[in-house]
């Protein structure tokens, strides 16, 4: 609860804090736009259109999302296909509650209508350097909104090379192009590896999807995966 | 596909968009009525890693051998040098080798 004694004049938002905070971003700026490029590649192997690939990924704007929602992508959208792609982002995303709960001491003391545009486009490493900005005794919320503001424009313009490799490359076997979400997918879970018994989450969940895929198809096999992963997390010790 | 329905993609994008925002502003808001305990936090740690295993598991029980090379040089290359770039790269070299040798 905020409380009305403690709570410090609002902060400045300045454009000198937005500045920092966009060069501060730079060195996540390779690893994003390769992550980027995949994503037009898959986006292009799936059919969609560049105008299509380039309006979703502005306005969801969550590259593992896109990725899972892309890997599932139903031939036709139903309603039911449509609450499954819903569901899956939800659970995709989730784990920003948990981001959002940290940035609290940073941003609390500014009002909220400044607060939650600035929270749109929100992600992992805007989160860990507004920490870090926060704990060498940076104040002004607008470092996030600079950290922010660099990354989507890198993150949507990467698109647009990699839609063009993954529309001309044909058969996406011939290349590989198939295994890019794969491939990506095991080079995150490779660092938060913590030995079999912290992993038992992944080993549910990919087992319970595996069943769910064999025996109904579609995709709701990755909710189904993660939930029963989550629920194993759960009762796993830290 | 996609281009037959521009009123379905708009609608999905657009349910996508506000379900991610809703997730990005809910923690924070949230936090300032209630408290997250251990167990639920422990859920929500485990997540992102339960949805990679999910997406990933089927594609790998199906895709038979290839699949497995692919996997398996990707993690090997995170695993030595922690550049995901590089492991993507390596993936996709190994996908790609094995359809030339007709696996």
């Amino acid at each position: 609860m905020d409380s009305e004694i403690e709570k410090p004049s609002a902060p400045r938002w300045t454009f000198a804090a937005f500045r920092e905070g966009a060069v501060a971003a730079l060195p996540i700026l390779p690893g994003l736009a390769a992550f980027a490029m995949a994503y037009g590649i898959v986006a292009a192997r799936k059919g969609l259109s560049l105008a299509d690939a380039l309006l979703m990924t502005g306005t969801v704007y969550a590259g593992l999302t896109q990725m899972v929602v892309l890997e599932t992508w139903p031939s036709q959208i139903t309603l039911s296909a449509g609450v499954g792609i819903v569901a899956i982002t939800l659970l995709v995303n989730l784990r920003y509650v948990l981001i959002g709960t940290t940035l609290r001491p940073l941003l609390h003391t500014s009002p909220a209508y400044k607060v939650y545009p600035a929270l749109y486009l929100l992600g992992e490493p805007n989160w860990l350097l507004s920490l870090r900005y926060h704990a060498n005794g940076g104040r002004d919320p607008n470092f996030l909104v600079g950290t922010c503001a660099i990354m989507y424009i890198v993150w949507v313009l990467a698109t647009i090379p990699g839609f063009w490799l993954g529309a001309a490359a044909g058969d996406p076997r011939r290349f590989g192009l198939d295994m890019v979400v794969p491939a990506f997918f095991v080079a995150m879970l490779v660092p938060m590896w913590k030995g079999p018994r912290r992993s038992l989450s992944w080993i549910v969940g990919g087992t319970a999807a595996v069943v769910v895929y064999m025996l109904f198809g579609g995709y709701w096999y990755v909710v189904a995966g993660a939930l029963a992963g989550c629920i194993a997390g759960a009762f796993t010790d830290d | 596909m996609i281009e037959s329905d521009p009123v379905g993609f708009i609608a999905l994008l657009a349910a996508m968009s506000a379900a991610v925002y809703l997730t990005r502003a809910g923690g924070y808001w949230l936090i300032g009525r209630v408290t997250i305990g251990p167990r639920l936090r422990r859920m929500l740690n485990a997540l992102p890693g339960a949805v990679i295993a999910a997406t990933i598991a089927p594609i790998l029980v199906q895709g038979g051998l290839r699949a497995v090379l692919a996997m398996g040089a990707a993690a090997g290359t995170m695993y030595l040098w922690r550049k995901d770039f590089a492991a993507v790269a390596a993936g996709v070299a190994a996908a790609a080798g094995a359809f030339a040798l007709g696996l």
